[in-house]
């Protein structure tokens, strides 16, 4: 590699960059690169914060409308959008410090955090089709977990995304039911290998072939979540008998002990009358 | 249902049947129902005062403990004015009512509408 390779690689990295001049943003590093776009963290000079800034193509400007109609806290809130020189769109919205859910699984986390993350990204999935927005393409990559244990899905779809093809549902026609095949893959993605069978059949449930097969919704499936963490029977699991002895047994432990303690003082009592 | 109520309820079934245990002591035969009577009543007494506690605190480790402490005590003045061949069966009445009182603390704690809840430290 000679001078002029160098040379000619930082001019095309630096034609590649947005030009911010028009914004009140200031370029910091490239943090992430998709098929839709690239991000970039940022400086907002007016407010002197640090943003994520994400540049898409002029096609793609509706993401940015999609996710500004979507306040939850789980989801990543948009601070301003915008078009650049060259046509290209951009919008500013929270950076998130932390890891990708890939990455934070990396960390092994206990079951219990797990099911507070999936729970968090069903709520945020649940709102979003209330206001009659699907994700199309939910997966570890687009879900963060914050360093505080804040939980935010990104990259909310617009119709141009079809998906990942491990946590795409097998539907020709993308719907909130593909969300919740999504939601059901991501469940699968993170249990742990010895993960109870309840759980697995939740996330077996959700990903049916068939679409009526599935949950109805992502509060069906995040109640049978719910039923699984108190103790109660799931509904995509018809346990066998053994299983529901075991929980019950679980479940009500410290009666079970209790009662045991009667048992165990009334035996006492009654041998020790003939000593 | 309220807690108060669970309470008495509870009281009343586990009472009944601590005191129905006397059939397995056969000298006690001809006053069994008579047991079975006070014991009832002693169960409805703590399930009372333990449902009255779960409404106030919802902490399972306290209303255990308390509702052992009102077995324990109520179980103690029964004791204490009952005689069976000259003595005070302190052990033989307080042991169990103490359990019982557990068991009852742990149910009124478990189930039942609270009231005005105060949230203790679990």
């Amino acid at each position: 590699m000679d001078v002029s390779d160098s040379v000619l690689r930082h001019l095309r990295h630096v034609a590649a960059l947005p030009d911010l001049t028009s914004t009140r943003y200031e370029l910091e590093s490239e943090i992430g690169r998709g098929g839709m776009g690239v991000v970039y963290a940022a400086r907002d000079r007016q407010l002197g914060r640090r943003v994520a800034l994400k540049i898409l193509d002029s096609a793609m400007a509706g993401e940015a409308r999609i996710m500004a109609q979507l306040e939850h806290p789980a989801i990543v809130p948009i601070y301003e959008a915008g078009a650049l020189p060259d046509d290209r769109v951009f919008y500013a919205m929270k950076l998130v410090t932390g890891a990708r859910l890939d990455h934070f699984l990396g960390g092994s986390p206990s079951l219990a955090e797990r099911l507070r993350v999936i729970r968090r990204v069903g709520e945020a999935l649940a709102f979003a089709h209330t206001r009659g927005v699907i994700h199309r393409d939910l997966k570890p990559q687009n879900v963060m977990v914050g360093e505080f244990g804040e939980v935010y899905v990104m990259d909310w779809g617009v119709d141009a995304v079809a998906g990942t093809p491990a946590f795409r549902a097998p539907d020709a026609r993308l719907d909130r039911r593909s969300d919740i095949y999504a939601l059901g893959a991501l469940l699968r993605f993170m249990l742990p290998a010895s993960a109870p069978l309840a759980l697995s059949a939740i996330a077996g449930k959700a990903m049916q072939a068939d679409p009526c097969a599935r949950y109805p919704d992502a509060p069906a499936l995040l109640a049978d979540i719910e039923r699984f963490a108190v103790g109660l029977a799931v509904e995509a699991w018809s346990e066998p008998w053994w299983h529901r002895l075991r929980r019950f047994g679980a479940r009500n432990a410290l009666l079970l002990w209790l009662l045991a303690a009667y048992a165990g003082v009334r035996f006492l009592l009654f041998f020790l009358r003939y000593l | 249902m309220n807690k108060i109520l669970v309470g008495l309820v509870v009281g009343l079934v586990l009472g009944a049947m601590d005191g129905a245990t006397a059939w397995f002591y056969p000298e006690t035969h001809s006053m069994l129902a008579g047991i079975m009577v006070g014991s009832s009543i002693k169960g409805m007494v703590v399930g009372l005062l333990s449902g009255w506690f779960a409404r106030r605190v919802q902490s399972m480790k306290w209303g255990i403990a308390v509702g052992a402490a009102f077995g324990l005590l109520f179980a103690f003045l029964v004791a204490a004015v009952d005689t069976v061949n000259g003595r005070h069966p302190y052990l033989e009445i307080m042991m169990p009512g103490f359990v019982v009182g557990a068991i009852i603390g742990f149910l009124t704690q478990r189930m039942g509408t609270p009231g005005r809840a105060r949230e203790a430290e679990k």
